[in-house]
């Protein structure tokens, strides 16, 4: 705790901002320097950001937060065809309707805690897929999914209507595709990322923390839980909501698939493999696995050939052989394995092991702090 | 007996049957102000389920408890607690994933906010005045040299006497003991007990639930004795003591 001063929370912040924003220059040796990948790092950081406020703080395992994620899209884009094309009131209006279904769906789920939780949320996500794809189609436009038209009333926008072809989303005039599209999402990244690291460190931020160790022991503590737990949950529904209303301003359009099971399932993959309940685990849970799928899914054997042209021919060959399978269309097989080894000897996720070298580092100098990568519900990377 | 401006909790007609079995059978039971009332009696002679209706855990077939004017009956476990009902288990209830000082603190917070506050975006090290009373409590338990650590490794007489700091830093009105020395090397027993009789000094009216008579005749101002489920004695230590009933039961003729 008494490291946990302003100062370092000051340090903290320019630090990371540093980091994100300066990705475009970092990112260039990993091939992965272009908007449309960045922008993607952004979102999904953002996603399991929040996720993790609910799943990492409370321990609460939600299965359904793909839905939310919907919810912020389809709003994003009715945004962009009634009212304007500007992004700001977009995100504002898929964070709020996003939290606004988080407080229906939450109050219901959380009746329930444990694999019950789970299946509701579940049931409550796969329920808003089907129904954006039958009767909600008025809304969604089904399975062609919800896109922008020239007839589109834009009643803000209507006195500076010019040109031919779809407009673009735009902040001030600024066009939000591209590098300003990812800068948007990243600034919009650090202000999430804050909020997280406010909430991890409040008195509130304790009580989840409480609440996930023993939740019988709070109620005789004087807590009534369920406010606490609906707080988080909405939370982080309004952070999907963000992410979801962020990939609508980056591509104004939103389908339903966005809210298939699948996608809650990733976010919960990206929290898990990265490190439950730490500051930074989700996002680099997020980074990774949307780099595997964009970066890995795009060698061939072609590239594989180049990438061990410096061995034998025959040495060649079997590398290329050996390894194929797991690049492409193969790089499913890639994440599952990586996520296995995690989970198998570093359950908590890849920030653990940040901390076991650090301890292993330090041990020589001094000796070794009480047990940090134990603390998973107060992480001490600060 | 007592005038009844003294009585802080009020047991009366309680009834509590598990399927066939009469757990408790109409239990009276009046627990003065700033005393130590001890409940003793053989193992499942319903000592724990009294403690567990008294705080809400368990909802009496029939019968009230009142603390002061408010009936505690129908209320949940975290009303009872912020009437300033507090209770220490018998198998030490605390949070493991946190620290000691973090274990504290959590109910520390429970007395100042109350039951539900939003405070997401204060800060936790700002808090100086309520961490200097969670570190005072654990310096007062002689925990304060592990304060900073996970409080899943320590001992179990530790643990519970961290229990006991997340409890007393609540200031109770009343504090409930399920068994505060089961499993503790005498060493340690003697220590709870000299923390029992600080906290006695200061006032607070305490009902102790306890097996070893060692613990029970140190501390208790009165004491009632449970057996089948019904109060079969009732007073000083010394009556019940005498008491030929209460050998009969609960110590099968053994000298006290």
């Amino acid at each position: 705790m008494n490291s946990q001063s302003l100062k370092s929370e000051l340090l903290l912040m320019v630090a990371f901002s540093a980091a994100v924003l300066t990705m475009p220059i970092w990112m260039e040796p990993f091939g992965a320097a272009y908007p449309d990948l960045l922008q993607k790092f952004a979102i999904f950081g953002i996603f399991a950001i929040g996720y993790n406020i609910l799943f990492g703080m409370t321990g609460y395992l939600s299965f359904g937060h793909a839905a939310f994620l919907g919810v912020g899209s389809y709003t994003a884009v009715w945004s962009f065809k009634l009212l304007t094309m500007n992004v700001i009131p977009a995100v504002i209006f898929g964070t709020a309707l996003a939290g606004l279904f988080a407080v229906v769906i939450g109050f219901i789920s959380l009746r329930r805690s444990g694999i019950y939780f789970s299946i509701l949320t579940l049931a409550f996500a796969q329920m808003s897929y089907n129904l954006a794809y039958s009767v909600l189609t008025p809304i969604t436009n089904g399975e062609t999914s919800l896109q922008l038209a020239n007839n589109d009333p834009r009643i803000l926008d209507a006195a500076s209507v010019s040109g031919s072809g779809l407009p673009s989303t735009e902040l001030f005039g600024e066009k939000m595709s591209g590098y300003p599209g990812f800068y948007f999402c990243a600034v919009l990244l650090i202000i999430g990322f804050y909020v997280s690291l406010r909430i991890f460190r409040s008195p509130f931020g304790l009580k989840l923390a409480a609440i996930k160790s023993n939740q019988t022991r709070m109620s005789y503590t004087g807590f009534n839980t369920r406010p606490y737990l609906l707080a988080a949950f909405v939370i982080s529904g309004m952070y999907a909501g963000l992410a979801g209303s962020l990939m609508a301003v980056t591509d104004p359009l939103a389908g339903a698939e966005r809210m298939q099971w699948t996608a809650s399932g990733e976010v919960v993959l990206m929290t898990i493999l990265g490190g439950v309940g730490t500051l930074f685990g989700p996002l680099l849970g997020a980074g990774l696995i949307k780099y595997f799928e964009n970066i890995f899914s795009s060698y061939n054997e072609q590239v594989l050939h180049e990438i061990f042209s410096f061995l034998p021919d025959l040495l060649e060959n079997v590398m290329v052989f050996i390894v194929n399978p797991f690049v492409g269309e193969g790089w499913h097989l890639t994440l599952g394995a990586l996520f296995m080894v995690v989970v198998i000897f570093l359950p908590g996720g890849i920030m653990e092991g940040f901390n076991r070298i650090l301890t292993w580092i330090k041990k020589d100098h001094s000796k070794p702090k009480d047990g940090g990568a134990k603390i998973k519900t107060r992480p001490s990377e600060g | 007996m007592e005038n009844v401006e003294n009585i802080v909790l009020n047991v009366s007609g309680v009834q509590k049957t598990f399927g066939g079995l009469q757990a408790l059978s109409n239990i009276n039971l009046k627990i003065e102000e700033g005393k130590t009332h001890a409940i003793i009696g053989p193992n499942g002679a319903g000592k724990s389920t009294l403690l567990n209706v008294c705080v809400g855990k368990l909802a009496p077939d029939s019968g009230t408890v009142k603390f002061g004017d408010v009936i505690l009956t129908g209320k949940t476990p975290y009303e009872i607690n912020q009437l300033g009902v507090v209770r220490v288990f018998q198998t030490p209830e605390i949070f493991p994933e946190l620290t000691l000082l973090q274990n504290v603190i959590v109910p520390a917070l429970a007395k100042r906010d109350g039951e539900f506050k939003f405070n997401a975006f204060g800060r936790l090290f700002g808090e100086k005045e309520l961490v200097g009373e969670a570190e005072h409590v654990l310096e007062d338990l002689g925990l304060e040299n592990q304060m900073h650590d996970i409080s899943a490794s320590m001992s179990r007489g530790d643990k519970r006497r961290l229990e006991l700091a997340m409890c007393l830093i609540q200031h109770p009105k009343l504090l409930l003991l399920d068994e505060p020395t089961a499993g503790m090397a005498r060493h340690d027993t003697n220590r709870t007990i000299d923390i029992l009789k600080r906290i006695k000094s200061r006032g607070m009216t305490k009902v102790i639930i306890e097996h070893d008579m060692h613990v029970v005749f140190s501390l208790a101002d009165h004491i009632s004795v449970l057996a089948q489920g019904a109060i079969i004695a009732d007073g000083t230590p010394d009556e019940v003591r005498g008491n030929p009933k209460v050998q009969e039961a609960y110590l099968g003729g053994a000298h006290l």
